[in-house]
């Protein structure tokens, strides 16, 4: 589903990922941890096709398409899914309004035929139910006033409509108390299928807790210095970051 | 992103169109004699005559206001303007079916459509007013069953002249300002409404300006009254071709709502704006206000996104005991466009109660000014004011300017005022962009959001218009 090779990115002359190889299958989900600034934020943000970034060098497959050379709206229609660490407040705008207009011209580039705002409430319906949440939600602006958690359930709520076929979690963990986690991760893990895939980006094991990663990749300043199974973020946990830092600093 | 853009804002003026019909034109400059021939071309009673000629010595020795209003322009040659333009017809015309073809042609390429059938659902009267004359009007008669009169101005004088001598400058005096004092000496034609006492009219009214003609300026009047207890909503609209000469339209809008009696007045303002260097679009300078006795309420509805110099403070008079004041207002500059809008609300009555709800959005290089007075007089016991002003910025050129004047000098009333300035942000843009929609329809979403409170004051239909406009309007404008 992605493949990203030696992937180079700047944000304007500092140079962030150095070189980023990375291959993500349908039904896998991968987490990519790394201590702060290590650039796991940034592989998501350049995954999405944010302005700030410039890629510098290597590439990007997203099934069979080059996805670096895709709009941001255009990787979004393929199914690629950020849920953000900060997400942006819509001041007048209702969740269901966005909603409607995001999942409308996703079918639209699809080519399938839009969906009218009694059938789409019907859906959302639906999809509530997967956070945990009430339709009174669905009329208030866009993350306007939200707390923390709020606008974190919202994005997976987001992600339930939309139904990415990659879907990329920036610290969705963060600024979660634990009821709230237990449920974005329920939320996340009902949404896993064979056909899809996931990378979850973290800076703590505990979300892996409940979200269980295929694999588990250590960024150390904008390179994989280490991957493996599930087990290495428990070994993460137990000894830090700094120990996968230092075995690297003796080897280069 | 950048190829997005630029064919964005090389998108052109959809209304920038001119229609090729022979008109008579009153030669250029201004004089006694001019105003002599505008006021034989519509039969004036003598007293109308006069009344402009007094306008005319006063505006004599008025100045124009370049010092006050945040805006810089080239000014006006007021001898270089024709100040009556209007398309010549073999006859005087009984009915629309009589219109000519042109004319009818050109409204329906505006969207606005000046046959009755049409309209069945939700249906709206129309004046449709071309440079300086009414082309027709539409349900009148269906209007005239209930006693309410609406027609051009210049047939409101022949018709109902008792009803126009005794409100036409009521409001705003002739003297008021320098444009006004213009306007009042050279107007033309406009729209004239009166709801009788206890009617509640039941349709909304609108009126089309068209300014068509080069080198002429539009000087349109409106009067509306709406007598005790009476109700009216009441539309214009307006769009002109593109040409790279400033055309210049002074008018002055009067409403008198007499007790218990209300009127909404919604604006949708696209003259042409000029090009994106400033070259040509219309001067829009304009003196609106109304006067509310005892109950009575008025209520302003605008959204400017048109005209490269706009002038324009739509104000309620709070004459009477429990009076309501409201003013909602969308203001977009873009280019090179200037703006200094706002409005009066003048507390004279007790418990006289006003709501200022202003949104400036200034995009490309746009400046867009915030001016608005609240006074409240000594008698105004219990007088109420809620002013909320926000900006927004769009693009690095741009300004936002507040100015906002509070008079108080009654100690038992209440004044608050909020503001806000927001830049629209990258990350907005982003963030709907990475959900699927692309950056016009980004945009859009995000600038809809922010004037959402003065679009649900708009009528259904032209909410949906002034939504679409306002995405036209700012194309392009996030680089």
């Amino acid at each position: 589903m992605l493949e990203i090779r030696d992937l180079r990115a700047s944000a304007g002359d500092k140079e962030i990922l150095r070189g980023i190889d990375l291959t993500v299958n349908a039904g896998e989900v991968h987490a990519v941890m790394g201590p702060n600034g290590s650039g796991k934020s940034t592989l998501a943000q350049v995954l999405a096709g944010h302005p700030a970034y410039v890629v510098t060098g290597g590439s990007v497959r997203y099934r069979g398409q080059d996805l670096l050379d895709l709009e941001p709206e255009e990787r979004a229609q393929a199914g690629v899914f950020l849920a953000f660490q900060y997400p942006v407040e819509i001041p007048g705008v209702t969740n269901a309004y966005f909603l409607r207009a995001a999942y409308n011209e996703i079918r639209k580039a699809r080519g399938q035929d839009e969906v009218d705002s009694m059938d789409f409430l019907d859906l959302l319906e639906e999809k509530l139910k997967l956070v945990d949440w009430e339709p009174a939600i669905m009329s208030r602006a866009v993350n306007a006033g939200f707390s923390g958690g709020e606008k974190k359930r919202n994005e997976i709520l987001q992600m339930a409509v939309l139904e990415p076929r990659l879907a990329i979690l920036d610290e969705t963990d963060s600024g979660l108390d634990i009821d709230a986690l237990r449920i974005v991760a329920a939320g996340v893990n009902k949404l896993r299928r064979p056909d899809n895939a996931t990378i979850v980006v973290t800076h703590y094991q505990r979300l892996l807790n409940y979200i269980v990663p295929d694999y588990v990749h250590v960024l150390s300043n904008g390179r994989i210095v280490k991957s493996g199974g599930k087990e290495l973020a428990l070994e993460l946990e137990a000894r830090g970051y700094e120990w996968l830092e230092d075995t690297v600093g003796a080897a280069s | 992103m950048s190829s997005t853009v630029e064919s964005l804002v090389n998108k052109e003026y959809k209304y920038g169109f001119v229609t090729d019909i022979e008109s008579d034109v009153a030669p250029k400059g201004l004089n006694e004699d001019v105003i002599r021939l505008i006021s034989a071309k519509k039969q004036e009673p003598e007293w109308l005559l006069a009344w402009r000629l007094k306008a005319y010595r006063g505006w004599q020795k008025m100045t124009e206001p370049h010092h006050w209003p945040n805006v810089t322009y080239t000014p006006v040659d007021y001898q270089a303007i024709s100040y009556y333009s209007a398309p010549r017809t073999q006859k005087p015309l009984g009915s629309l079916d009589e219109v000519d073809p042109k004319l009818l042609e050109t409204y329906t390429k505006l969207g606005i459509p000046l046959s009755e059938q049409k309209l069945l659902a939700g249906v709206v009267a129309v004046d449709a007013i071309f440079d300086s004359v009414s082309v027709g009007t539409t349900y009148k008669a269906k209007l005239a069953e209930q006693g309410i009169i609406f027609c051009s101005f210049g047939e409101a004088v022949r018709e109902h002249p008792a009803l126009v001598q005794k409100y036409l400058g009521s409001v705003v005096p002739a003297s008021d300002n320098f444009f006004a004092a213009l306007n009042a000496a050279v107007f033309s034609d406009g729209s004239f409404v009166y709801i009788p006492k206890g009617i509640r009219c039941p349709m909304e009214l609108s009126t089309y300006f068209r300014i068509n003609t080069a080198e002429t300026g539009q000087f349109e009047r409106t009067l509306i009254v709406a007598d005790e207890g009476a109700s009216v909503s009441y539309l214009e609209g307006c769009t002109a071709p593109k040409r790279d000469e400033n055309q210049l339209h002074a008018a002055v809008v009067e409403l008198v709502a007499l007790d218990n009696a209300s009127i909404k007045y919604s604006t949708v303002q696209n003259w042409y704006a000029g090009d994106e260097n400033g070259r040509g679009g219309i001067y829009n300078f304009v003196t609106k206000r109304g006067k509310a006795a005892a109950n009575a309420k008025i209520s302003w509805t605008q959204v400017e996104t048109g005209s490269a110099i706009t002038w324009k403070y739509p104000s309620v008079i709070l004459q009477g005991d429990n009076s309501v004041g409201e003013f909602y207002s969308v203001a977009v500059v873009n280019g090179r466009q200037q703006a200094d809008t706002g409005t009066k609300m003048i507390h004279i009555g007790k418990n006289s109660r006003s709501t200022i709800v202003s949104k400036g959005i200034s995009a490309g290089r746009g400046q867009n000014s915030y001016r608005g007075l609240v006074k409240v007089l000594p008698k105004a016991e219990g007088a109420r004011n809620y002013t909320q002003c926000d900006s927004m910025l769009i693009g690095n050129r741009c300004g936002a300017h507040t100015f906002p004047y509070i008079d108080v000098q009654n100690s038992s009333s209440s004044t608050e005022h909020e503001a806000s300035t927001s830049k629209i942000g990258e990350d907005q843009i982003f963030y709907l962009k990475q959900r699927g929609l692309n950056t016009e329809n980004a945009i859009s979403m995000v600038v809809n959001g922010f004037c959402k409170e003065v679009f649900k004051e708009l009528p259904m239909e032209f909410a949906v218009e002034a939504q679409k406009l306002l995405g036209i309007s700012l194309e392009g404008s996030v680089g």
